[in-house]
C-alpha cells in the first residue's frame, strides 16, 4: 500500500476514527494491527524477516536488561570495593557485550543478506572475470522486505541503548512489535528512538481537533512537495541521466538543479506525510529536515538532512568506531612513529571513512553510492583541515562573516558543490559525472531555454511553470519557518484566511497534482533505501 | 577546568565555553571535534571517554563536560 494512492488514504481515514471511538488503552492494538496489515499489503511472503528481527531484539534485550539489574544488585548486595566493583563489572560487561553481538549479527545479518547478496555476487563475478575465469554465479531474485533498512536500524539503536543500559527494556513484546513496525515510519524512516516513543505507545490519545488538524496539513503539505514538484521535476531528471548524447551542456546544469529540488521535495514531503499521518494519531516523530539547504557548509547539511539517519550513524557508527580498541591502536601507533599531528587525526579519519563508507553501502548496494559517500567524507575532512585558514582569513576580514552577501554566498556555495556531488546519484559513474558536469563549461549554450529545448524532458510549459511555482512557494514556506511554526501561524488568522489557504492547497494538489499518463507514485526516492 | 578550556578554546575560539550550553546542538563543535576532544582529553587528562557517554548532554557545555571527566576519574 502506497501512501500516495487511494487505497491509504482510505485504510488511515477509517482507521483515524475507529482510533477515536476505541478506549484509550486498545489505541496501540489498533496501531500495531494496521502495521501488519500494511505490511501484509506489501505482500505476505517477507513478513518473517520483521518478526524474526523484532522477536530476536526483543528477547536478547531482556536479557541485556536482565544483566544490568542483576550487575547493580550484586555490587549493592556485596558492598563490594572500588577495584572490585570495576572488575565486576568488566566481567559481566563482557557476557552482555556477547548477547549484544547476537543481536547485532542476526538483525545486521538479515540486511546483509538480502540487500548485499548480489552485490557481493557482482563483486565475484568481476573478480573471475578478472582471473580470465569462464565461471560466474548467478544473482539472487530475493524479494526485500518493506522498509528493513529503516527497522533493522532502529532495532540495532534500541539494542545497543539497552546494552549500554541507556533505558530498561521493554517487557510486553506487542508494545516493541509496535516501535519496530508502526506502519507511516516504516518505509522511509524517520528512524526513532525507543525512549522517545515508548510513553506515547503506552498513553491513551483523546481526539483533540488542532492536532488533528496540525497532522492533515503537514500530510497536505507533504502531498503537494511530492505530487507537484517532486513528480513533475522527475520526469526532466530521467532525460537528462538516461540520454546523455543529447543532453549535455546547459541541460546538465537544468537536470542538477532539478534533482536537488526533486529529492528535497520527495523525500521531505514523504516525511512531511509520515510525521502528519502520526500527529493525527497523537503520536509525535522526530523531525528529519531542519531546511537543509540553508547550510553554510557541508558539514552542516549532514547535520540538517535525514537528521533520524545521521544522528544514528554518529551515535551508534563513528562515535564507537572512534574510540574503539584498534583505533585507539592506530593513534597510538601513528602517533609515536608517525607524528603527533597525524596521531591526533586517525580517530577522526578512521570513523570518518567507516561511517561515510556505511552511509554510501545503505543508500544503494552499488560502488557508485560508496565512492559517493567518500566524496562526502573527502570534502567533510578537507573543510575540516581548511577550518583553521578559514578561521585567519575571518581574523583579517571581521566585519565580511556578518554579512549578507557573504552568508549568501556560503549558502550557495555549498548547494552548488552538494548539487554536483548528488549527480553521481543518476550518472552513476565518477568519470561520466564528471564528464557531464564538465560539459556545462565546454558546451554552454542558452539557446534551450529558447528554442524548445526544455520541452524535450517530457515537461510541458505548465508543467515548468507549475514546478517553478511549487518551488518558490517552498522556498518561502522555509524562509518563514526560520520564525516558528508556519501552521501555528495560519491557525492564528482568521477562520475565512485559514479555510482559503487549506482548501486552495488541497484543489491545487487535487488537479495539479502529476496524476497523468505515465505517472508513477509509487516510488518515493527514499523507499528503495 | 582551566586545561579543559584551553583544549576546548583550541578546537574552536569563536566560543564562550564559560556561558554557552547547546555547543553540540548549535553546531560550535562538531562531531569530529568531538572525536578530537575525546583523544585530547585523554591524553590531557589520563581519561579515555567511553563510546556510551559521547552524547550531546555531556558535550554540550564546558561544564558537563568537566563533570564527566571528573565522574570518569573516580570511577
Amino acid at each position: 500500500m502506497l501512501l500516495v494512492s487511494y487505497a491509504f488514504l482510505s485504510f488511515f481515514a477509517l482507521l483515524a476514527v475507529v482510533y477515536y471511538l476505541i478506549p484509550g488503552r486498545y489505541q496501540w492494538l489498533l496501531l500495531l494491527g494496521a502495521s501488519l496489515l500494511f505490511y501484509l499489503s506489501g505482500g505476505w511472503k517477507t513478513i518473517v524477516f520483521i518478526l524474526v528481527t523484532i522477536f530476536t531484539t526483543w528477547l536478547l534485550a531482556l536479557k541485556l536488561g536482565k544483566l544490568h539489574k542483576g550487575t547493580k544488585a550484586y555490587i549493592k548486595e556485596h558492598g563490594l570495593g572500588r577495584e572490585e566493583k570495576k572488575a565486576y563489572r568488566a566481567a559481566r560487561k563482557k557476557v552482555a557485550w556477547r548477547f549484544l553481538l547476537l543481536g547485532l549479527w542476526i538483525d545486521v545479518g538479515i540486511l546483509a543478506v538480502l540487500k548485499y547478496t548480489n552485490f557481493a555476487v557482482d563483486n565475484i563475478n568481476g573478480f573471475l572475470h578478472f582471473m580470465g575465469s569462464g565461471e560466474s554465479l548467478s544473482p539472487v531474485d530475493w524479494l526485500l522486505p518493506l522498509g528493513i533498512s529503516y527497522y533493522t536500524f532502529q532495532s540495532v539503536g534500541y539494542l545497543i541503548d539497552v546494552y549500554r543500559g541507556k533505558y530498561e527494556p521493554e517487557k510486553d513484546l506487542g508494545r516493541f512489535a509496535l516501535f519496530v513496525s508502526f506502519f507511516p515510519q516504516l518505509i522511509q524512516g524517520p528512524i526513532s528512538r525507543f525512549d522517545e516513543m515508548k510513553e506515547q505507545f503506552k498513553a491513551s490519545h483523546a481526539f483533540d481537533s488542532r492536532q488533528v488538524a496540525f497532522g492533515l496539513q503537514r500530510m497536505l503539505w507533504g502531498y503537494f512537495k511530492k505530487l507537484i514538484v517532486a513528480d513533475r521535476l522527475v520526469h526532466a531528471v530521467a532525460a537528462v541521466s538516461q540520454d546523455t548524447d543529447t543532453y549535455r551542456g546547459i541541460f546538465v546544469l537544468v537536470g542538477m538543479l532539478c534533482y536537488t529540488v526533486q529529492i528535497y521535495a520527495d523525500f521531505s514531503g514523504g516525511i512531511d506525510i509520515v510525521i502528519g499521518i502520526a500527529q493525527v494519531f497523537g503520536i509525535c516523530l522526530p523531525e528529519n529536515f531542519h531546511r537543509p539547504y540553508f547550510s553554510k557548509t557541508v558539514g552542516e547539511y549532514w547535520r540538517r538532512w535525514h537528521m533520524s539517519l545521521m544522528t544514528w550513524l554518529r551515535e551508534y557508527i563513528f562515535y564507537p568506531a572512534s574510540v574503539c580498541g584498534p583505533v585507539t591502536k592506530l593513534t597510538r601507533w601513528n602517533k609515536k612513529y608517525l607524528g603527533e599531528a597525524i596521531g591526533r587525526r586517525t580517530p577522526v579519519y578512521a570513523a570518518s571513512l567507516l561511517v561515510w563508507a556505511v552511509t554510501g553501502i545503505w543508500h544503494g548496494a552499488t560502488w557508485g553510492f560508496v565512492i559517493w559517500g567518500m566524496i562526502n567524507c573527502f570534502v567533510l575532512l578537507a573543510a575540516s583541515e581548511l577550518a583553521p585558514w578559514q578561521r585567519r582569513f575571518h581574523e583579517k576580514h571581521p566585519k565580511i562573516k556578518d554579512q549578507t552577501f557573504f552568508k549568501i554566498f556560503q549558502i550557495g556555495r555549498t548547494l552548488l558543490l552538494l548539487s554536483m556531488i548528488q549527480t553521481l546519484e543518476y550518472y552513476k559513474t565518477v568519470p561520466r559525472m564528471f564528464g557531464m558536469l564538465g560539459s556545462i563549461l565546454t558546451e554552454w549554450s542558452l539557446a534551450p531555454f529558447f528554442n524548445g529545448g526544455l520541452l524535450t524532458l517530457g515537461l510541458d510549459g505548465w508543467d515548468w511553470l507549475l514546478a517553478a511555482l511549487g518551488t518558490i512557494l517552498m522556498l518561502m514556506v522555509s524562509l518563514i519557518q526560520r520564525k516558528g511554526s508556519v501552521r501555528a501561524r495560519i491557525a492564528a488568522q482568521p477562520w475565512a484566511v485559514r479555510f482559503l489557504l487549506w482548501s486552495g492547497l488541497f484543489v491545487t494538489v487535487l488537479i495539479f497534482g502529476a496524476y497523468g499518463q505515465g505517472f508513477d507514485a509509487s516510488q518515493f526516492i527514499y523507499n528503495q533505501f | 577546568m582551566e586545561d579543559l578550556l584551553e583544549i576546548l578554546r583550541e578546537i574552536n575560539p569563536d566560543v564562550d565555553y564559560e556561558t554557552c550550553d547547546r555547543l553540540v546542538e548549535d553546531g560550535h563543535i562538531t562531531s569530529m571535534q568531538i572525536v578530537m576532544l575525546v583523544g585530547e582529553i585523554n591524553q590531557e587528562f589520563g581519561v579515555a571517554i567511553p563510546a556510551d557517554k559521547i552524547l550531546p548532554e555531556y558535550f554540550n557545555s564546558a561544564k558537563s563536560l568537566y563533570a564527566l571527566i571528573q565522574e570518569l576519574e573516580e570511577e
